[in-house]
């Protein structure tokens, strides 16, 4: 049994799976929906944007951990044959990830594309998937390092609620408690350094263009609208997703199963 | 006898009817100078096409000037292009160009001086100090000219069409681009501004002050450096007019500053940083405008008062309304609001439950400018959702208790 066979199978073990399928086929109607009800095609890009920033890493993380606890006897299985364990911890990892992103892509940026391919559904897409693939992440690292599946899925879900809205709150009352100080690059550093938050502030340059450009946001927009500031982001993003996945591997490799 | 008297008078008829002056190559003159100087009031000159090296023409006398095929008036940068101070003079179809900047004195390419009636109309101006200057003057037109500068820096440049002690002056479907202010007015009073498009101008698409009863209709003001900003006056009604595309830290579509008993109707206001940003402002009526895809359509500061905000459209703005005062003493009443979650039980167009476009999250974009970075996080989505059911720091009173369910001014979107 070689690599590619293993990952060919996993992939489609998952992508057959009835809530993946459910996943897209949720995401579609949102997508479609909203497209069909408002006519102003700004306002459902930015519904949809808190439906990609809220839901997709919610999935995501979830997702991931219930089927690494599942296929645990799997992977105990695929342990005892003559494969690597760096072969069977990618293929784990990149089927989850892909079925994941294709189900993001098929169900909110191909519907959304009907509607003619901007800026904006590009960053939307680039965004989803590194969403899909920061938060698959995480979960495969906390449900390697966690045996006890509820705790594994309760560590999961905080990790989600202190990206989504935890962070925000303290970023929120940094900027009150230090209001007197000229701290404005340091917090668009911190709030750039949680991946939802800067996922949401790739897009917003070039939606809510106008109200950031006041006072702040012209500056802001300044650093983050150039082509540098473009790289920049997308290289923490690129580090959200190889940090925890190296833990993730170093405690695959190491794990007695 | 008889035969003299007769020519005497066949000669003093001739002499005081209008004569055509004609000046180019080839024609009885081939300076202009030369030919105003003769020319009598009521004579009419007719500028052939070409090129004519003159600044500091000075017209004092009641004469038209008709340019064919846009003759060139080039200052060459030595002055002022052309300077009228005689009354009922009219200036067409030429085209005036590179007049100095001056630290000292406002050149300017047709300066209209302590005079009235003068028409300047289907010109050209370019890269000009200041275009067309009227100072000291009533009663004049300025049409259908194109004025096209060059400006790089406020510091170092001039104004557009720039109205300075005027009365009753018409101001009607010019273009100007590139000047500091677009359209410039101090003590201009009585004066209608009609159909102009000014763009792309370093600081104000127009800019008046101390500027009573003037009216302005159907302009169009975009992309310029810092939008419109009218001060210290009375008496304004500003109607159907576009205000959009104005972006930058300190760029507002209007900016109202100490107006009062004024009248703004039928405006649009798209993708400003701004819509309205109002300081002092009382007695306003803002009536049927449409404000989208604005980041703030409006900014009402405390020190406004007795305001009345109706039957305007909010949509796609990223903030509606922000103030920095817990009180509000302005009117709000059945206007559009898309981001309104009420019902309409009785299907009468109007919501049943009123509406606060004052969102928390702008009042606290207020305090700390970059709390700008959180906006539309799920945070935000959810402490506003809690303030709007119990509101506990936005103003109390800043509510509009007969919200539109529709659109109001959908006409206003065809336009342009």
């Amino acid at each position: 049994m070689n690599g590619n066979k293993i990952l060919k199978f996993i992939i489609l073990d998952i992508l057959r799976n009835k809530w993946v399928i459910t996943y897209t086929v949720f995401l579609m109607c949102i997508s479609a929906g909203l497209m069909f009800f408002s006519k102003d095609s700004t306002k459902a890009i930015v519904s949809v944007l808190n439906v990609v920033l809220i839901l997709v890493p919610l999935v995501s993380i979830l997702f991931c951990s219930i089927h690494i606890y599942n296929s645990k006897e799997f992977i105990q299985m695929l342990l005892s044959q003559p494969v690597k364990r760096s072969t069977i911890f990618f293929a784990e990892y990149t089927g989850l990830v892909i079925s994941l992103s294709v189900s993001f892509l098929a169900g909110i940026i191909l519907p959304l594309s009907f509607y003619g391919v901007s800026t904006i559904l590009i960053y939307l897409a680039l965004t989803g998937v590194f969403l899909s693939v920061i938060f698959s992440a995480f979960s495969v690292l906390i449900s390697i390092s966690t045996d006890e599946k509820v705790k594994g899925i309760g560590i999961s879900l905080f990790l989600w609620l202190f990206f989504s809205v935890l962070y925000d709150g303290l970023v929120l009352i940094i900027y009150f408690a230090f209001n007197d100080y000229p701290l404005e690059k340091i917090m668009v550093i911190i709030t750039t350094l949680n991946p939802v938050d800067l996922s949401r502030v790739l897009i917003l340059l070039k939606l809510d263009i106008s109200a950031l450009m006041g006072y702040t946001g012209a500056n802001f927009q300044k650093v983050a609208g150039s082509m540098t500031g473009i790289f920049l982001s997308f290289t923490v993003l690129i580090m959200w997703s190889i940090t925890p996945l190296y833990f993730a591997y170093r405690k695959f490799m190491k794990k007695n199963f | 006898m008889k035969y003299l008297a007769a020519y005497i008078i066949l000669f003093l008829t001739v002499s005081l009817q209008a004569a055509d002056i004609h000046v180019g190559t080839g024609k009885e003159y081939t300076d202009i100078r030369k030919a105003v100087e003769f020319s009598k009031n009521g004579d009419h000159i007719f500028i052939e096409a070409g090129t004519y090296n003159i600044f500091g023409l000075l017209i004092d006398k009641s004469i038209t000037i008709t340019g064919t095929g846009f003759p060139v008036i080039d200052a060459c940068n030595l002055g002022t292009g052309i300077t009228i101070s005689a009354p009922d003079v009219v200036i067409e179809g030429i085209l005036v160009r590179n007049i100095p900047v001056s630290y000292m004195v406002d050149n300017a390419g047709i300066r209209v001086e302590r005079t009235k009636k003068v028409t300047i109309r289907n010109n050209r101006l370019e890269n000009s100090f200041f275009a067309i200057y009227l100072s000291n003057s009533d009663e004049c037109t300025v049409t259908g000219n194109t004025i096209i500068g060059h400006s790089e820096s406020e510091s170092n440049s001039g104004n557009g069409i720039h109205l300075w002690k005027c009365n009753k002056i018409d101001i009607e479907n010019n273009k100007v681009s590139g000047h500091r202010d677009g359209i410039y007015f101090e003590f201009a009073s009585n004066s209608r501004i009609i159909n102009n498009l000014s763009e792309k101008n370093l600081r104000y698409g127009l800019h008046f002050m101390f500027s009573e009863g003037n009216s302005y209709i159907r302009n169009i003001f975009r992309e310029n450096g810092a939008g419109v900003a009218v001060m210290y006056t009375k008496r304004v009604e500003m109607i159907e007019n576009t205000f959009e595309n104005n972006w930058g830290p300190s760029a507002y579509g209007l900016l109202l500053k100490d107006i009062s008993r004024s009248k703004i109707i039928n405006n649009k206001f798209t993708k400003n940083t701004i819509g309205i940003y109002s300081e002092g402002s009382t007695e306003i009526l803002i009536k049927n405008n449409s404000f989208s895809e604005n980041g703030w359509a409006m900014k009402m500061l405390g020190n406004c008062t007795d305001d009345t905000i109706v039957n305007n459209d909010f949509y796609s703005n990223t903030f509606d309304v922000s103030t920095n005062s817990s009180v509000s003493r302005n009117y709000f009443d059945a206007n559009y609001w898309d981001k309104y979650k009420g019902y309409d039980l009785n299907r009468d167009g109007v919501g049943d439950v009123s509406y606060r476009p004052v969102s928390l999250f702008s009042t606290l974009v207020e305090q700390t400018p970059e709390a700008i970075l959180l906006v539309r996080s799920f945070l935000v989505d959810l402490i506003d959702l809690t303030e709007k059911i119990m509101p506990v720091f936005i103003p109390e009173t800043l509510i509009d208790n007969h919200p539109g369910m529709k659109q109001i001014n959908s006409n206003n979107d065809n336009r342009i």
